[in-house]
């Protein structure tokens, strides 16, 4: 049995409340989803907060729903609903990918989708997917509520833009027409974080043209989606010379490191490989809801 | 004597008519499991209980300047701190290995490997324990590491067991074995030779429970009951003697429910010493379990072989020698646990099922910073390494000579006239009949259909490999005059008892790790007396209730203690003849048996049953001359030999070209371990050693940076596969009994271990052939696996 240092734990009762604790613990204090980062964190002693104030009560964080053009995500829903979601899988057939190969059900029934963005570990597959849907954070704190923009919530590794005192409450992602998304992760085992993974997301014109595109890599060393990406494909039929185009630019603009998972030449083929993968199918997937 | 088919017996137990003897029973124990109800080390509670922890070492290589643990003392639910210097003084410091080594039980001079014993805590729960040891304050003065095995001899290596008076460098043993001369002639004339270096990484049993103690040691009348977890509980009792110095006959060990072993749970941790240390200081019964990160990177390891392999043959492929040159990492402390006459375990079956001309091995161990042990994980004593080499050597070879690998083995097998077969290197292979097996193994994959699609796939760029694995196993160690762990004879002792009304209790040396021996034993002793199962208790695990005995390691239970129950109830079943002879009043020589019951020849209504016989033997008739009354016998039983468990593994992967991603897609494995005592729990065994398989061969090593730092010390970095990675295991047998088992059973925990992982290697290797690749060592990740494909395939270590 791995043992935490000692800590003192409280239940919210609310968001209000949960800001109230964490104004009023400080700087020690942590707020606690799922668990399934902090607790294995906490297990190794590499985080020792004094305080965890617990916001699995909140069920008022626990939704998602259909805004609009805004499919709306609150921040304690769960991996599992995620994976579950008809509606996302329709929508954001990338989720569904990803879902499916993150962790085990054991983490999936447990882990958060706010708890994953907060996290922010290069390798959570969750970040890669807001990246690319052009997701946006909504947060709040003792001054109220901001809607951050993926690229302006991701500060680098296990950094975001949300304060001591603030929480993450939701997720919004913008919902387009003729829009299809896709992500594939090469993993040692089922259940084990990337060794490296790709996202994409494509909308289509009328015409079947590329109206918008973004890609993203987790885990190979780059924050936010690929820039250059959106210009290369814009305006371009979808065609396999152009996902190699794409690919070659994913392998230059990622800087990944070794490790355990594998060496460096390794994990930028593995860019190069997995982001021509992803646009061919997010391209198909978009042609196909052109269609129906 | 091979048959293919098997008597039918019950796939399910709970049916009226379940086999009294041998055939599919559920297990015994599994309702106690299912429900919650095992009693694991760490379930039992004993009143006034402290518990302890370990601090330990961050580096590697590190001269300890000092130790203070006066913060530490001074927490309140804190009631003893033990540093090397306590131990020292009561000559505990340092205790012999298995290997006719020894291993430091707290450091008191250097560290030797990160993860390393420096101080012990005992506190009222376990979370004070744990806090405290942030309160004991020590400083190092860190040494340059030896992490590289091939570097360990260099002149300017630093020298790790310096404490070893005159000890000037890290070599720990050279050891050959085999006609050297004979093997060279043999080599120099042949057509085709090969060579391949192969590393068989490090890798760990990793049990789901980990290891553990309680120690309670009774001042007041100088006994110590010491709960643990261990496969061998009588060889630690005499261990403990020997070690701490307290009377064997003062010495209780329990080792309660095992939440599996695989080897990791056969040594003395110094955990198990601490945890009597503590109990003697604070007089009180002390728990230690350690937590997930302290078994991976403390307790003894699997592997870790370096090999340098070369085979002859004759152009048309006939294979005439096998040669091998080992350098083997022991890491800090010679501490695997095998015969003392065999530091290289049973390497030497490295010659395989084929019948060579000539063969010869030399292995030298070496010290390097890190943590002992290096026999482990169902390895059948290092047969694991031996059939890896000799099985990728024969794949290597029918590559170069183009011919298919089935096709190569078969053409090389021992011929069953020949068994017993004694081969190059001092064994007598039992019995065998190899090419039944094979060709059963062919017949389930569909071998020629298999390479038929791969050729199509092949012409359209898709990579798959199929992957085969002959492998012959040696296993049941005794004999004692050849085998023996520090001095202990390999033999095992069994007891029986029948009850007055027939129901039966037989006690067993060798403890259960999850093999099913509360099962396996029962049939066995129903076999042999036609007693149910169900009203035979099986006892084990704890040394005042049972027989002395080696313990369950090498699959060496059914073999030497399955023996020992058969001949036990062989002992009884011909005690109860006298005695019914008598209740007939006939003469012994006019009896006959049959199961359960010993009737007049020619009369068959005229007999009695065991039960009536048990009956009389605790009643009040007047027994024969020289019977006494009771319907009990023990033996100790001492194999004379060992037994030599086959089979063939055909392996189907198919691999991503753009990811290297491997996936296995068929696995087929015929065993033949002789008679077949419960083919429920063989297959279980065999599910369970093909799933370690796939561990070994996809995914699971124990790395080090260059400065000693542990890289596999947790399950997020120590990856064992889930059912997501294996297929639908597909299995079939062979019957070859053991001409000299009591009942023609071998081992079988240990085979789909050993047998596996070159399967699984072979087949991701004839994947990767159009892009020319020969060789590539485990753990096959994508990474590596694309390494290899680019031409670039490096060992792991
Ligand atoms: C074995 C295992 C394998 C895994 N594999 C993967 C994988 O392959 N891919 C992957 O993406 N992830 C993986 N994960 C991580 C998993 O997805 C986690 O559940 C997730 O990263 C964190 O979610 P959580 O709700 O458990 O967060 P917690 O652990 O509860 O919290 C994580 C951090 O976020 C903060 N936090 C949580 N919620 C909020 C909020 N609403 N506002 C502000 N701060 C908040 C916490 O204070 C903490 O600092 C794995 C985890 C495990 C244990």
């Amino acid at each position: 049995m791995q043992i935490p240092a000692p800590f003192d734990y409280v239940r919210a009762t609310s968001v209000d409340n949960a800001l109230e604790l964490l104004s009023r613990h400080g700087a020690e204090s942590r707020v606690i989803a799922g668990g399934h980062s902090l607790l294995p964190m906490m297990k190794l002693r590499l985080s020792r907060p004094e305080w965890l104030i617990d916001i699995n009560d909140l069920y008022e964080l626990d939704f998602i729903l259909r805004d609009g053009d805004k499919l709306r995500i609150g921040a304690l829903t769960r991996h599992t609903t995620l994976l579950e979601s008809d509606e996302i899988a329709a929508l954001f057939p990338i989720v569904r990918d990803a879902e499916a190969v993150i962790a085990d059900p054991v983490v999936r029934n447990r882990g958060t989708i706010g708890g994953s963005l907060c996290q922010a570990d290069p390798a959570e597959d969750l970040s890669t997917v807001c990246d690319v849907l052009g997701a946006e954070a909504v947060i709040r704190g003792p001054a109220g509520e901001r809607i951050l923009a993926m690229a302006d919530f991701h500060r680098g590794p296990y950094e975001t833009a949300v304060g001591q005192d603030e929480m993450l409450c939701e997720v919004r992602i913008p919902v387009r027409p003729r829009s299809g998304s896709a992500y594939e992760k090469v993993e040692r085992r089922v259940g084990d974080w990337a060794v490296g993974a790709a996202g994409a997301s494509v909308t289509l014109a009328a015409d079947g043209t590329i109206a918008d595109a973004a890609v993203g890599l987790t885990a190979l060393g780059l924050d936010h989606t690929i820039a250059g990406a959106a210009d290369l494909l814009r305006g371009q039929q979808p065609r396999e010379e152009l996902f190699v185009e794409a690919g070659r630019l994913a392998a230059a603009a990622c800087d990944p490191v070794a490790d355990q998972r594998g060496p460096i030449d390794y994990k930028r083929h593995l860019a190069d490989e997995l982001t021509r993968r992803v646009l061919r199918q997010a391209c198909t997937r978009a042609a196909q809801t052109q269609e129906g | 004597m091979t048959i293919i088919h098997e008597r039918p017996s019950n796939p399910a137990a709970g049916d009226e008519d379940r086999p009294i003897g041998y055939g599919r029973i559920q297990r015994k124990e599994d309702p106690r499991f299912v429900r919650g109800k095992g009693n694991y080390l760490d379930d039992i509670v004993l009143p006034g209980m402290l518990h302890g922890a370990i601090l330990r070492a961050p580096v590697a290589h590190a001269r300890l300047v000092s130790i203070d643990t006066t913060n530490a003392l001074a927490h309140p639910k804190v009631l003893a701190v033990i540093t090397g210097k306590d131990l020292l003084g009561l000559k505990l410091a340092w205790a012999p290995t298995l290997s006719a080594d020894v291993q430091a039980v707290l450091v008191t001079d250097k560290v030797r490997f990160q993860g390393q014993e420096v101080a012990f805590v005992v506190a009222e729960d376990r979370y004070a324990a744990r806090d405290a040891l942030e309160l004991i304050d020590v400083e190092y003065d860190v040494l340059p590491p030896v992490i590289d095995a091939r570097k360990a001899l260099d002149a300017d290596a630093p020298v790790i067991r310096d404490e070893i008076e005159g000890k000037t460098d890290n070599h720990i043993f050279d050891w050959e074995i085999g006609d050297k001369a004979e093997t060279e002639a043999v080599f120099a004339s042949a057509d085709v030779v090969v060579s391949q270096e192969m590393v068989y990484p490090r890798v760990h049993p990793a049990p789901m429970e980990t290891c553990g103690a309680i120690a309670d040691f009774d001042a007041v009348d100088g006994k110590l009951t010491l709960y643990e977890t261990t496969q061998a509980p009588h060889a630690h009792r005499t261990l403990f003697a020997i070690v701490a110095g307290i009377p064997e006959h003062k010495i209780r060990v329990v080792s309660p429910d095992i939440g599996g072993g695989f080897g990791n749970k056969v040594g003395i941790y110094p955990g198990y010493i601490l945890a009597v240390v503590g109990s003697i200081v604070t007089g009180k019964p002390v728990k230690w379990v350690e937590d997930r990160s302290e078994n991976l990177m403390s307790t003894s390891f699997a592997r870790d072989y370096i090999m340098q392999g070369e085979i002859a043959a004759t152009r048309d492929g006939k294979i005439l020698a096998v040669r091998t040159n080992v350098l083997a990492d022991h890491g800090a402390f010679n501490a695997t646990a095998q015969p003392t006459k065999n530091p290289a375990g049973f390497f030497s079956i490295f010659t395989g099922s084929y019948d060579l001309k000539a063969a010869y091995c030399s292995v030298t161990g070496v010290y390097t910073n890190k943590a002992p042990g290096g026999v482990a994980y169902a390895c059948s004593f290092r047969v694991t390494e031996a059939v890896y080499l000799v099985e990728r050597m024969v794949d290597i070879l029918a590559r170069k000579l183009e011919m298919d690998p089935a096709e190569l083995r078969l053409k090389n097998f021992i011929k069953p006239e020949q068994f017993p077969y004694a081969n190059k290197t001092g064994w007598v292979y039992d019995s065998g009949n190899y090419e039944p097996a094979m060709r059963l193994s062919m017949q389930l994959a569909g071998y020629d259909e298999l390479r038929r699609e791969q050729r199509e796939k092949r012409e359209r760029g898709e990579l798959m490999g199929i992957g085969i694995s002959f492998f012959t196993e040696t296993v049941g160690a005794g004999p004692r005059k050849h085998f023996d762990i520090v001095g202990l004879g390999m033999a095992d002792g069994a007891e029986l008892r029948v009850h007055p009304t027939g129901r039966a209790v037989v006690r067993l040396s060798v403890q259960s790790q999850g093999q099913g021996h509360e099962t396996t034993f029962a049939q066995i002793v129903a076999e042999e007396l036609g007693i149910p199962p169900e009203d035979i208790d099986v006892v084990h695990g704890d040394t005042d209730q049972t027989p002395f005995g080696l313990g369950t390691y090498g699959s060496r239970s059914t073999p030497v203690s399955g023996g020992a129950v058969a001949l036990v109830a062989r002992k009884v079943r011909e005690k109860a003849k006298l005695i019914a002879a008598a209740m007939l009043e006939t003469r012994p020589e006019d009896l006959e048996w049959e199961k359960g019951r010993w009737f007049v020849k020619g009369d068959p209504g005229a007999g009695k049953t065991i039960s009536e016989i048990a009956m009389a033997a605790h009643g009040t008739m007047t027994l024969p001359e020289g019977v006494d009354g009771n319907l009990d016998a023990e033996i100790t039983y001492d194999p004379p030999n060992l037994t030599f468990p086959f089979g063939a593994y055909i392996c189907v992967v198919d691999i991503d070209p753009g990811t290297g991603h491997v996936k296995v897609r068929r696995f087929i494995a015929v065993d033949d371990c002789g008679t077949r005592i419960n083919p429920m729990i063989i297959e279980g065994q065999v599910h369970g050693g093909l799933t370690d398989g796939v561990g070994m061969a996809l995914m699971e090593i124990i790395e080090f940076d260059a400065d000693g730092n542990c890289l596999g010390g947790s399950f997020m970095d120590y990856l064992i596969p889930t059912a997501m990675e294996v297929p639908d295991w597909e299995t079939g047998f062979t019957i070859t009994p053991s001409p000299h088992h009591p009942i023609g059973a071998k081992g079988i925990g240990e085979s789909a271990t050993v047998g596996s992982p070159p399967a699984i290697v072979n087949a991701v290797v004839d994947a990767l052939a159009p892009y020319g690749v020969v060789h590539m060592d485990m753990p096959c990740t994508p990474a590596r696996v694309w390494a290899a494909m680019q031409g670039r395939a490096r060992p792991p270590i």
